[in-house]
């Protein structure tokens, strides 16, 4: 019962982070602020190469974690890659040219 | 190295590390000043964890995991570089489709090695695989059809039929009943595949009575359903970084959806089976027999010319027309003569939470002259002339004075209160949601038919011209 009743509350205390934060992010950044927690959300790679690499996978192991590597993988890359690259396109007033 | 010492004194540091890289990428989400190092944080936190699991001692063969990551990054780069940001919504369902697989899939993959392997799965662990892999499976399909809907592949009408809520409900009972029952008897592995069909089932005909309008809020909640079924694998994993970084995304995508249900007055109940946009089109009374003022873009440019401030309303019809680099032009040239030009965002203008403010961005408007609703409402009545381009519902009065419009109470732009209000529109079709405007027979409004684009660019010209006068 230990390590569940932590989880649960490590999980209680950081969806209450996680709305105190969000709330503070600019209505201006909520597409960047989607495509960011997509990217931090495919930390389940982690689980992912626990699968794939184990001593003992089975085949169905192996496709599966495969996948599941390849998928998430792919999340994180594209996910940071598109939260800078829409980052960068915000900026604040030029200084007056001529 | 001495293998417990690094899996479980180091490695749990270096998850800790990481789960706080997260919560500083977030938190530094807060202005566009620093938002750049919040991703940074966010990378490296992520490079530490993967690192760190890598070298774990149960961790042994390498080759699969090092070409799903060759795979991953060789797809993942191009479509993050290629992609035009009118896509971006597509691409957020897609990913919300490959990240809920993958956490489905590792699930899946947990559920027959724990069968295997025995000793039986405890019934919380079991608890919280069956969530990790509902949520994950009905993500994935109900993202698709999401991605099929935004790209256009799919019917952008809400596709309703008799008995659609029953049949909905039903499948969802079955899916969770057969989860209920694979809980209380894991070994029962016949089970697991109907279970997973249901699933997948129920996450295509949630979105099947959903319409193109509602896709912001739609994408915002799958974002959440995401995030919830990678916290549910950090609870079948103990790793309290999963459950960080879930809960983050979950309760993320939660505040989108509600900030989104909010500004179209909705409640997700009406969002997810109110089948919004099939029955308006009965209302929308046809246009074309009233009188409305119209004017050449000759005239308009005069008008703006003449004006001290110009408040611009976008929509997605102005990313449609791919207006929004001429508008920038068109913003700078009046800026040169003294008006002072500002943009209105409505938070469900463009197709997801924030969409339209990249879409200005991209075309190099600087943020600051980005205002939200709220803010810029009370400056309304001061404004000279509210330039409407591509929006439609945001900006019609009746939501504030008719209630019996489908659209009633919900928070508009209130342009109507500016001295002259300008729209830009093709015909006097009413628009997506099929809802007709009252603002275009006001007499202070001028209607300027043609492509926004093209529309804007003559603006551009007349104004040039007005200043070599």
């Amino acid at each position: 019962m230990g390590a569940y009743e932590f989880d649960l509350w490590v999980f209680m205390l950081a969806a209450f982070l996680g709305f105190q934060l969000i709330r503070g992010v600019s209505p201006l950044l909520h597409t960047p602020l989607m495509s960011l927690t997509n990217a931090i959300s495919a930390i389940a790679v982690v689980g992912a190469i626990l699968i794939t690499g184990a001593k003992d996978a089975s085949t169905l192991s192996l496709i599966l974690g495969f996948s599941a590597v390849l998928l998430a993988t792919l999340n994180v890359v594209s996910g940071y890659l598109i939260t800078d690259r829409m980052l960068k396109m915000f900026k604040r007033r030029e200084p007056e040219k001529k | 190295m001495n293998n417990a010492l690094l899996n479980d004194t180091i490695l749990p540091i270096v998850y800790m590390l990481a789960a706080a890289g997260f919560i500083m990428a977030i938190k530094w989400l807060n202005s566009p000043a620093t938002a750049r190092r919040g991703v940074v944080v966010g990378e490296i936190g992520m490079l530490l964890a993967v690192v760190g699991t890598l070298l774990r001692f149960d961790v042994v063969s390498y080759q699969w995991i090092f070409v799903a990551f060759f795979l991953g990054t060789a797809i993942g780069i191009p479509i993050a570089y290629i992609m035009p940001m009118t896509a971006v919504p597509q691409r957020t369902a897609f990913s919300h489709a490959c990240g809920a697989l993958a956490s489905a899939l590792i699930g899946t993959a947990e559920y027959y090695k724990g069968i295997r392997q025995g000793p039986a799965v405890t019934s919380v662990e079991m608890t919280a695989l069956i969530i990790e892999t509902l949520l994950g499976f009905l993500t994935f399909t109900a993202s698709l059809m999401a991605f099929g809907k935004l790209q256009e592949v799919l019917p952008q009408r809400p596709i309703t039929y008799k008995g659609q809520n029953f049949l909905n409900l039903g499948v969802f009972a079955a899916a969770a009943g057969t989860g209920i029952a694979l809980i209380v008897a894991p070994e029962q592995t016949f089970l697991f595949p109907i279970f997973i069909l249901l699933s997948l089932l129920f996450g295509v005909l949630l979105i099947i009575p959903i319409g193109g309008a509602d896709m912001p809020t739609v994408i915002a909640l799958l974002n959440s359903y995401a995030g919830l079924s990678a916290a549910a694998m950090g609870f079948v994993l103990n790793n309290k970084m999963l459950i960080v970084a879930g809960a983050l995304d979950g309760s993320s995508g939660f505040i989108l959806a509600v900030i989104m249900c909010r500004a179209m007055n909705r409640s997700f109940g009406n969002v997810l089976f109110g089948a919004f946009g099939q029955l308006q089109t009965t209302t929308g009374g046809k246009a074309g027999d009233r009188p409305v003022r119209s004017a050449s873009p000759e005239e308009a440019a005069q008008i703006l010319e003449a004006a001290r401030t110009v408040i611009v309303i976008p929509g997605y019809g102005m990313a449609v027309a791919q207006a929004q680099h001429k508008l920038k032009e068109m913003s700078e040239l009046l800026a040169k003569r003294g008006v002072n030009v500002e943009f209105a965002i409505h938070p469900v203008a463009g197709r997801m939470p924030g969409h339209m403010n990249v879409l200005l961005a991209e075309a190099d408007v600087p943020y600051d002259k980005l205002r939200e609703m709220d803010d810029i409402n009370p400056e309304m009545p001061m404004a000279d002339v509210a330039l409407i381009i591509g929006a439609n519902d945001v900006v019609n009065p009746g939501a504030e004075t008719d209630p019996k419009s489908p659209i009633a109470g919900m928070p508009i732009i209130q342009a109507y209160k500016a001295h002259t209000v300008m729209v830009i529109k093709r015909s006097m079709n009413p628009g997506f949601a099929g809802i007709d405007n009252e603002l275009y027979y006001m007499p202070n409004t001028i209607m300027l038919f043609g492509d926004a684009k093209a529309f804007v660019s003559s603006i551009v010209k007349e104004l040039g011209a007005l200043a070599r006068v």
